[in-house]
């Protein structure tokens, strides 16, 4: 099977993630758009390192999933925090801090 | 022994200054003794003088080195010479009475001290001026007669027209005194030096044009120093100060700086005829200004500083003339020192016992009240408008003389402006004379009701009026007698002689008949009837010669209107151009700010459009790059 349409795939993925990143207003689905935007860039590293025949974009790939973790704990902590305090989970309402 | 002639008086001053309530009591005993012991050693200076002969009688004292700086070598260094003593002696016997005169005359100013400190500044900047070995140091003090000038005419500063004439007599000083400043410079760039010595000798081997103009800066200088037209418009001012003040800058110091440097510099007026021409004019036209001025005023104090103005007119022009006139411009200003401060004296004597009034058509009668006055006054009197065999007889008469001698249409001009100036010396003086002493009392009770009771002054006043009044009789006939100070001045100013049209004795004569012409006009109009106590409306020349020939609306008008726009354009421009450009940027910032602010409008998502769009435009940006 040709690789490129592992490529094609992951782009589709990527924009789909930031159109919901982009659209959605509830913070979880926000957040789950990010997760989908990190998860179509790993499937192309991997596929540019079958491509290249190197391991090099598998070894970036297990970073991005460690990092995508922490990010995760971090994330969901501040939106529990967030909902909690504000009764809601509208990326929109906590605009505290503008002027 | 020439230093301590400078330091006695500077030390009064500083003790005066410093030494605060302590000397409320004494102080002014302690600066007249100051002033005496000056007085003294230049006595003793002067015999010593006297024991030598020539050549040998100027000394020289080198007391140290000011500012060392390679080719720029500046020393405190004095010299004495015939010209210096003559100074020296006026300004310390003149000096001297008026310090015995102030005590009496300010007993009662709670600011005596002070006033006393000022007087003994005076007379040490003025001796240092004409004590002077370089035209630097007798810049010192030059700038520093200034300075005691304005704290003195300034004295009463408590009055807003005293502290008024105060600042004006410094503004106008400053003028000249930039003029000094650039003669000094130039004769440095041009000498390389400015020790008297060096320059003078090398004047004949310079060029006319760089003399011709040092020659007119060092008369600006003096002209604000002798209060010359143009320059003359703070002396009138400056009578605001107290009266022996007033004596003090007419007679001995001050007025009489402008003189001095002009005869110092001689060597390089001589070879500047140019130079010469325009002293002569301004010396002409002072003449006749301040003797009309003289005429109109009825304040007794402003009448007396025209009279000044005029005499110093007489002796600029002598100077002008050259070696045939630097004689007697000094020997007049000795003797005009004698009878002015005299009749200073005698019009603050009067004053004190009319209740500091100095409208003289308030006056009148005072002879019965004031004998003592009355009589030095009119010696001194006699002695200006030069009465045969008095002070002001034979020091004018030279002068005149002089002025006849340049030959030629210039000779009679000059000639015949000095006589109409003796004719309008003998009309004012009359006038001042009449409306003071003689007619009917004039005097009125003061608004609160205080009717002024004449009485004569304490013994500390009037003795220095008598000796005064002694000299203003007698110094002339014994200058006179035998040349002798001609002789006596002579190897310091040399002596020319030109070919005059007409004899002495026509001069004698001549200046004697406009004398009595001058007194019978002006007993014609103020003697021989009653004077009116308001003065009536008068012509237009009489109206001008009040507002002193509208000198202070010309200088309005000429330098102080358009100076003030000046300013208010810069004031204009600084707001509008300076402010606008730093205001535009600032506001232009702001208002951009402002607008960039409306981007941080707190939506998460509309950031995440501004991330994606900026990476996808570097996306776009790397491939196109790597496409081309």
């Amino acid at each position: 099977m040709n690789p490129e349409n592992y490529l094609y795939l992951s782009a589709l993925l990527f924009t789909l993630g930031a159109c919901g990143v982009l659209l959605r207003r509830n913070a979880i689905v926000v957040f789950m758009c990010v997760e989908l935007m990190l998860n179509a860039a790993n499937l192309a590293l991997v596929t540019f390192s079958r491509m290249h025949g190197n391991l090099d974009g598998q070894i970036l790939a297990f970073f991005v999933m460690v990092v995508a973790a922490a990010e995760v704990v971090v994330g969901l902590a501040i939106i529990v925090t967030v909902y909690r305090s504000r009764h809601s989970a509208s990326v929109d309402d906590a605009s505290l801090m503008k002027l | 022994m020439i230093g301590l002639l400078v330091g006695a008086p500077l030390l009064g001053a500083a003790v005066l200054l410093v030494g605060g309530r302590l000397l409320e009591r004494t102080g002014h005993w302690l600066a007249t003794a100051l002033a005496a012991v000056s007085l003294v050693l230049a006595v003793t200076l002067f015999l010593d003088m006297l024991g030598r002969e020539g050549e040998e009688r100027a000394l020289h004292q080198h007391l140290f080195s000011w500012i060392p700086v390679a080719d720029l070598q500046a020393d405190v260094a004095f010299r004495l010479d015939q010209l210096s003593m003559t100074f020296v002696l006026l300004i310390t016997s003149v000096g001297t009475l008026i310090h015995l005169y102030s005590i009496g005359y300010m007993a009662h100013d709670p600011r005596r001290r002070r006033f006393f400190a000022y007087l003994n500044l005076f007379l040490a900047a003025m001796l240092l001026l004409v004590l002077a070995d370089n035209y630097l140091l007798l810049y010192v003090g030059w700038e520093g007669v200034g300075l005691a000038s304005f704290l003195l005419i300034g004295f009463w500063q408590h009055k807003p027209s005293a502290a008024t004439a105060a600042k004006k007599a410094f503004v106008v000083n400053r003028v000249g005194d930039v003029g000094l400043s650039i003669a000094i410079l130039l004769m440095f760039t041009t000498f390389g030096t400015f020790a008297f010595e060096p320059v003078l000798a090398n004047a004949n081997e310079t060029g006319e044009g760089t003399l011709t103009a040092i020659g007119l800066m060092l008369l600006l200088a003096a002209c604000g120093k002798s209060a010359q037209v143009p320059l003359q418009s703070w002396l009138g001012d400056a009578m605001e100060g107290p009266t022996p003040v007033s004596a003090l800058i007419h007679a001995a110091t001050m007025v009489t700086a402008g003189v001095y440097l002009i005869t110092r510099s001689g060597a390089i007026f001589n070879a500047a005829p140019d130079a010469q021409t325009v002293v002569i004019v301004v010396g002409a036209v002072t003449l006749l200004f301040g003797a009309i001025v003289g005429c109109a005023k009825d304040d007794i104090k402003k009448a007396l500083a025209g009279s000044t103005m005029s005499q110093i007119g007489y002796m600029m022009l002598a100077a002008g003339l050259g070696p045939v006139g630097y004689v007697f411009a000094i020997m007049h200003l000795v003797t005009h020192g004698f009878f002015k401060a005299g009749l200073f004296l005698g019009a603050g004597s009067v004053m004190h016992g009319m209740n500091d009034e100095v409208d003289m058509r308030r006056y009148g009668g005072l002879r019965k009240y004031m004998p003592i006055t009355f009589v030095t006054f009119g010696l001194a009197y006699l002695a200006i408008i030069g009465f045969p065999y008095l002070s002001g007889y034979f020091s004018k008469d030279e002068i005149i003389y002089a002025g006849f001698s340049q030959g030629g249409a210039e000779g009679w001009i000059l000639g015949g402006v000095m006589l109409l100036g003796a004719a309008l010396t003998a009309y004012y003086m009359t006038r001042i004379m009449l409306l003071t002493f003689f007619g009917e009392k004039r005097w009125q009770p003061d608004a609160q009701g205080h009717e002024p009771h004449p009485h004569e002054s304490p013994l500390s006043m009037t003795i220095p009026m008598m000796v005064l009044a002694v000299g203003s009789v007698g110094a002339g006939f014994f200058f006179d007698s035998g040349e002798r100070f001609v002789h006596w001045l002579e190897p310091v100013t040399g002596l020319g002689h030109g070919d005059s049209p007409v004899s002495h004795g026509t001069v004698a004569l001549a200046a004697t008949g406009v004398m009595l012409l001058g007194v019978v006009g002006a007993w014609w109009q103020y003697g021989r009837r009653p004077v009116p106590v308001v003065a009536p409306a008068g012509r237009w020349i009489t109206r001008a010669a009040r507002r002193d020939l509208l000198q202070d609306d010309f200088n309005h008008a000429v330098l102080v209107r358009p100076g003030n726009y000046l300013t208010r354009g810069l004031v204009y421009l600084d707001h509008k151009l300076v402010d606008g450009v730093v205001n535009g940027t600032a506001a232009s910032v702001g208002g951009l700010s402002g607008r960039l602010r409306r981007v941080q409008n707190g939506f998460a998502r509309s950031y995440a459009v501004s991330m994606f769009g900026g990476a996808a435009v570097l996306v776009a940006a790397t491939l196109l790059m790597r496409a081309v």
